[in-house]
């Protein structure tokens, strides 16, 4: 007798976790990170130089296959996840 | 005239742009759903509204500008239609690549919703021939994402072509930092594309169209617009 497959992942392609990360662009002002650098002064945490804000998607991608999920996350990013006038992004597949 | 106005879920200020289309031009404009593939038969200027477009979710006009009526307006631009995109309108259209550069959040991170002086840099444009250039207008902004950025090489190409339309300025026409509320690299307020028949601009020239509000400065936008156009047709 074999065990009946687990009815929840039975059939389904793998899942990849991932993530893109989006920063400013150097050079690029960013008020909220100004902001941010000061409530941190203001809270006494002392020695922060600067603060600049960015954005983290964690993202699952279907199927096995590394290197297509990091294309498909570079295409996701190009297309809409960063703005690429004033924003660089990272993107790492975690497995 | 025949407008088309982009409704966008989140968008607030479409029926303020309806109304001035039709107070204006004589003609009410038609309403275009964003999920639209198509413009109206005929349509000759598209009108891409303010407000909140997706809750400003992701970037500021981010994710209207990918929805399908999007396609629709790049390619009725393409072939010289005339497009107006007034606040997350503008932001939008940025956002699609109709016009070059980005939105941010204003230099002193509040919203601003007051009235303003912008100076029409030139009159020979289907959007701004209501005005003589160098005219000071006062017209009413509302928002928190309007300090216009672009690379440096895009502003020395804005300006050595001529495609700032509006800036921010003083009542008497001044370019001077305080008067540039929400610190817009060259005080700008209002940008067209390389052809010259899409313009995004931050402020809101339909809320100051009839002397009942107080001001009618909004006016000549439209009233130049009409003109245009039927001069056309």
């Amino acid at each position: 007798m074999f065990p009946a497959p687990r009815s929840d992942s039975y059939g389904k392609p793998p899942i990849m976790k991932a993530r893109v990360t989006v920063t400013l662009k150097t050079g690029i002002l960013d008020p909220q990170g100004k902001a941010i650098e000061g409530a941190l002064r203001s809270l006494g945490i002392a020695g922060v130089a600067s603060v600049r804000q960015g954005k983290v998607f964690d993202i699952e991608i279907e199927g096995g296959d590394p290197k297509k999920a990091e294309a498909l996350l570079k295409e996701a990013a190009d297309k809409l996840l960063a703005n690429k006038v004033i924003e660089n992004y990272r993107v790492e597949v975690v497995g | 005239m025949k407008a088309a106005v982009l409704v966008f879920p989140g968008i607030n200020r479409e029926r303020d742009m309806a109304r001035t289309l039709k107070l204006v031009s004589g003609t009410a404009p038609t309403m275009v759903w964003h999920a639209e593939h198509d413009l109206p038969a005929g349509t000759d200027l598209v009108v891409v509204p303010g407000g909140f477009s997706y809750g400003d979710y992701l970037r500021c006009g981010a994710i209207a500008a990918r929805s399908p009526i999007m396609d629709a307006v790049r390619a009725f631009a393409a072939k010289g239609g005339l497009v107006l995109g007034v606040c997350n309108g503008f932001q939008i259209l940025c956002e699609s690549g109709l016009l070059p550069g980005v939105l941010m959040r204003n230099e002193n991170l509040r919203f601003i919703c007051r009235d303003v002086y912008l100076k029409v840099e030139r009159s020979d444009s289907p959007f701004t021939r209501g005005y003589n250039a160098g005219q000071v207008i006062r017209v009413p902004v509302a928002h928190g994402e309007g300090n216009y950025i672009a690379d440096g090489e895009t502003i020395a190409r804005l300006e050595g072509e001529g495609r700032v339309m509006f800036r921010y300025s003083s009542p008497d026409g001044m370019i001077d930092p305080n008067w540039n509320h929400n610190g817009a690299i060259n005080a700008i307020a209002g940008i067209v594309n390389d052809k010259g028949n899409v313009l995004g601009m931050m402020p809101h020239p339909e809320n100051h169209v009839e002397a009942a509000i107080g001001r009618t400065d909004g006016r000549g936008l439209f009233a130049g617009l009409t003109e245009a156009l039927e001069k056309v047709a």
